[in-house]
C-alpha cells in the first residue's frame, strides 16, 4: 500500500529531527496523536497539531501521559493509526500502557526523545539512558520493537518504519530519539508518496461467527478488527484465551505470553537493521547507536588515520537486539574487542556482553548525559583497546 | 428433564455473553442489577448495537465490559475515560459507554474524569458506587462515607467523600443523575436518556457490596441495603448538586439533577478549525482518521 500523497511533503527540506518525526507520522498515514508537553519532544506534536487538521485528523493534548498513551490505543481500536510522543518523566508514566499495548496487541507508536535523567534530570540536554527501560519498563514478560535514529532524515524514515512494524507485528513500537537528534537541523529528503510503502492493518477477512480475536496466523500474529463492525469482540489486559476472554489458566497464560514473545523474537534476524563501517578487517569494533554513532564514526576515522583497524557497528533497530549479527562478528579472528559507546553508564553494553560472552573483551565508553562524547575520548579508548591486546600478544 | 427448559428466554440474554456465565459477582451484589438495567436501556433506546461500545476500567464493576455482548474493552485501572476518548474521537459514529467503579473513575481516574467532563467529550459514564474498593478486598475509596469501616480504615474513615454529582456538574457534565440499585426503572430510564443525548453524561448508581462494605459495617446483606435505599431515598429532580452529598447511612437524594445543552468537544473542534482555516478545512475527522 502506498502513502496517501496528501500527507507527504515531498521535496528537500531543512528540518530538525522532531519536525521530521512529525512529517514521518503524517506520511505513514497517522492522523491521530495524543500527548502531553515535555521538552525536548514537544515540537513533534506542535508540528503535528499544525499540519494534521488540514489532513482531516487531530491532535489531542491530554491531561497527562497516562491519558495520552491510552487515548491513542482507543483511537487505534476505532481504526486510526496513532502515536504519542514524550521524554523521560512522561516515558516513565507511559509504562503501564506499553504493557497494555503489548498484551492487547495494539499497533501503536511511542516516541521518546531522550533527555538526561533520572527524574526531571536535564530537560534540555541529551542522554540515551532510557534504553533498558524501553525494553523492560512495563511489568511482566513481553517483547517489543525499538528503533534509534541518528539524524533528522532517519527521524523521518524510521517513524514510517515504526508505523509499518507496529502494523506488521501488532505491537507497540518505540522510536528512541535523543535531544540532539531531535533538535538538530539537517537536510531531510521526503520522497514522493508513491515511493513510500506502508503496511496496512491486518484486518480479518473472517465473518464474526468464525473470528477469534487472538487466534494467531502462521507468523503468530492474529488478525485484527475494529470497533463498530459487528464483531462484538472483547479486549482485556487480563490474561486471555483465543476468544479474548479472561482466564486464569496457567496453560492459557503460558500459551499467550510465549506467543507474544515469540512473534517478535522469532523474527529477530529479519528485524535486524544495522549500518556498518570498516568492519571487514576491524580489530576494534565500536558499537554505537543514535547520536553517539556519529561521534563514534569520527573516532573510528581518527583511528584508521593512525593505522588502527577500527570499525563501527550501528544498530538502527535496538530491540530485539542484533544477537545473531553480533555473535557472527565476535567469532571473527583478529578481533581484539568491542567498545560500546552510549550516553548512559552501561545499558546496551550489558546486552553486548550477554551476546558475545567471553569470546572477546567488551568495554563501555559511558557518559552520564548532558552532551555527546568527545571524539578524542572515544579515539583514545579505541587506541587503548587495540594496544591492550598487542601487549598481551 | 428440567423445568428451566420451559422458562421463556430472558429478553436481555442477547446482550450478555452467556458463554461467560457464571459471572464473578457475589450473591446480593448490585452490579448485575445495574447491568440488567443497562441491557434493557440498550433495547429500549433502539440503538444499532453494532455501534455501541463499552469501555471499563479495573474492578468488580470493570468486569461489566467482559459480560456485555458488544464491542467491549477492559482497559487499565482508572484509564477507561481516556481510552474511550480516543475511541470516540477517532470514530464519532460510535456510542461509547464507560462503565466502571467509583475508585476506578474517581480516585486513580479522577483527573481524566474532570477533564473529559470539561471538554464535554460525548461519553456516557456509568459509575457504580459501592462506597468501597470491591475487587481488592474492601479498602477505603474517595466515596467512602466518613466514619465507615474499611480494611484500610479499621478505626473508621476520617475523610470527606466526593459528592459525585456535584463534581460532575462542576467539571462540565451536561447530564447528571443518581439512583440506587433499588431504582431499576429509573436507572433504565436515565440510561436511555443518556444514550439519546450527546455530551459528557454521568450516572451514579449506589449499589450494595454485601461481601465487603455491608458486612464490615454490620449493615446486613444485599436485601438490607435495598431496604436502606428504599427508605432513605428522596427523589428531587433538579436538586442543586451541592445539596446531594451523602453521609454514612444518611438520606439519599436521587433524581436527575442536570440536563443542559452544550456543544461537544468534537463540535467545538470542528467549529474552531472551520473558523481558523476556512476553506482549507475539509472537516470530517472520522473518515480521514479511520483511513
Ligand atoms: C494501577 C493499578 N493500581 C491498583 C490496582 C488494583 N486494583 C484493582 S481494582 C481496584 C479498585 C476497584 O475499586 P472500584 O473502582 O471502586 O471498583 P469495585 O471493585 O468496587 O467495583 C484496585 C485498587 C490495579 N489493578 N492497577
Ligand atoms: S466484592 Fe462487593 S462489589 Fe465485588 S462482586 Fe462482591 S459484592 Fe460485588
Amino acid at each position: 500500500m502506498k502513502a496517501d500523497p496528501r500527507g507527504v511533503l515531498s521535496g528537500v527540506h531543512f528540518l530538525d529531527g522532531d519536525q521530521a518525526c512529525a512529517e514521518g507520522a503524517l506520511a505513514a498515514g497517522c492522523r491521530f496523536a495524543a500527548g502531553y508537553p515535555i521538552t525536548p519532544s514537544t515540537e513533534i506534536v506542535e508540528r503535528f497539531a499544525q499540519r494534521v487538521p488540514l489532513l482531516g485528523g487531530m491532535f489531542l493534548q491530554m491531561e497527562d501521559e497516562l491519558a495520552a498513551s491510552i487515548a491513542i490505543q482507543g483511537a487505534v481500536w476505532a481504526g486510526a493509526k496513532a502515536f504519542t510522543v514524550t521524554s523521560g518523566p512522561g516515558f516513565s508514566l507511559m509504562m503501564e500502557h506499553i504493557g497494555y499495548a503489548a498484551m492487547t496487541e495494539t499497533p501503536c507508536v511511542i516516541v521518546d526523545v531522550q533527555r538526561g535523567g533520572p527524574s526531571t534530570g536535564l530537560p534540555t540536554l541529551p542522554a540515551q539512558a532510557d534504553m533498558q527501560q524501553a525494553r523492560w519498563g512495563s511489568h511482566g514478560d513481553y517483547e517489543l520493537i525499538a528503533l534509534a535514529p541518528n539524524s533528522p532524515q532517519e527521524c523521518f524514515d524510521l517513524t514510517i518504519e515504526a508505523f509499518n512494524l507496529a502494523e506488521r507485528y501488532r505491537t507497540p513500537v518505540l522510536l528512541m530519539m535523543d535531544e540532539i537528534v531531535g533538535h538538530m537541523t539537517e537536510r531531510v529528503e521526503i520522497p514522493p508518496a508513491e515511493q513510500i510503502e506502508l503496511v496496512p492493518r491486518r484486518y480479518t477477512t473472517k465473518p464474526p461467527a468464525e473470528y477469534q480475536p487472538f487466534a494467531p496466523e502462521a507468523d503468530l500474529v492474529p488478525a485484527m478488527v475494529r470497533a463498530g463492525q459487528g464483531y462484538r469482540f472483547h479486549i482485556t489486559g487480563l490474561t486471555h484465551d483465543e476468544r479474548g476472554y479472561p482466564t486464569t489458566s496457567v496453560a492459557a497464560h503460558d500459551r499467550l505470553v510465549r506467543r507474544l514473545v515469540a512473534k517478535i523474537r522469532n523474527h529477530a534476524a529479519q528485524l535486524t537493521r544495522v549500518e556498518e563501517h570498516f568492519l571487514e578487517d576491524a580489530e576494534v569494533i565500536v558499537l554505537a547507536y543514535g547520536i553517539t554513532s556519529r561521534v563514534a564514526l569520527r573516532a573510528v576515522q581518527m583511528a584508521r588515520a593512525r593505522g588502527i583497524a577500527a570499525g563501527l557497528l550501528r544498530p538502527i533497530l535496538i530491540w530485539p537486539f542484533l544477537e545473531a549479527r553480533l555473535r557472527q562478528l565476535a567469532r571473527r579472528p583478529g578481533l581484539s574487542g568491542i567498545l560500546v559507546a552510549e550516553i548512559n553508564l552501561g545499558q546496551i553494553v550489558r546486552e553486548v556482553e550477554r551476546c558475545v560472552g567471553a569470546q572477546v573483551p567488551v568495554q563501555l565508553a559511558g557518559h552520564a548525559g548532558g552532551s555527546v562524547h568527545h571524539p578524542q575520548e572515544l579515539f583514545e579508548a579505541i587506541v587503548q583497546m587495540a594496544h591492550a591486546v598487542e601487549i598481551e600478544r | 428433564m428440567s423445568t428451566q427448559q420451559s422458562l421463556p428466554p430472558n429478553p436481555v440474554e442477547t446482550l450478555l455473553r452467556t458463554d461467560r456465565m457464571p459471572h464473578i459477582w457475589c450473591p446480593g451484589c448490585g452490579i448485575g442489577t445495574t447491568m440488567n438495567c443497562f441491557a434493557r436501556a440498550l433495547q429500549q433506546a433502539r440503538l444499532d448495537l453494532d455501534k455501541v461500545v463499552i469501555v471499563s476500567g479495573i474492578g468488580c464493576t470493570g468486569r461489566v465490559a467482559g459480560y456485555a455482548h458488544l464491542d467491549s474493552f477492559h482497559t487499565t485501572h482508572g484509564r477507561a475515560i481516556p481510552f474511550a476518548t480516543g475511541l470516540k474521537l477517532a470514530n464519532p459514529e460510535l456510542t461509547v459507554v464507560v462503565y466502571s467503579g467509583d475508585g476506578d473513575l474517581i480516585a486513580i481516574g479522577g483527573n481524566h474524569f474532570i477533564h473529559a467532563a470539561r471538554r464535554n467529550v460525548d461519553l456516557k459514564v456509568i459509575c457504580v458506587n459501592n462506597f468501597i474498593y470491591g475487587m481488592t478486598g474492601g479498602q477505603v475509596g474517595p466515596t467512602t462515607p466518613a466514619t465507615a469501616l474499611t480494611s484500610t480504615t479499621p478505626y473508621g474513615c476520617p475523610e470527606q467523600p466526593f459528592n459525585l454529582p456535584h463534581l460532575a456538574e462542576s467539571a462540565g457534565a451536561v447530564y447528571v443523575a443518581r439512583w440506587t440499585a433499588y431504582h431499576v426503572r429509573q436507572i433504565t430510564h436515565s440510561m436511555v436518556e443518556m444514550f439519546r443525548k450527546s455530551g459528557f453524561c454521568f450516572l451514579e448508581i449506589l449499589s450494595p457490596c454485601p461481601t465487603l462494605y455491608q458486612r464490615r459495617n454490620r449493615l446486613g446483606d444485599g436485601l438490607e441495603a435495598m431496604k436502606y435505599y428504599k427508605e432513605a431515598s428522596v427523589t428531587r429532580h433538579g436538586a442543586p448538586t451541592k445539596e446531594v452529598a451523602l453521609s454514612f447511612q444518611g438520606p439519599i437524594v436521587v433524581g436527575k439533577f442536570v440536563d443542559v445543552e452544550r456543544p461537544t468537544y468534537l463540535e467545538l473542534l470542528n467549529q474552531q478549525l472551520a473558523r481558523a482555516l476556512e476553506a482549507q478545512y475539509t472537516g470530517c475527522i472520522e473518515e480521514h482518521v479511520r483511513g
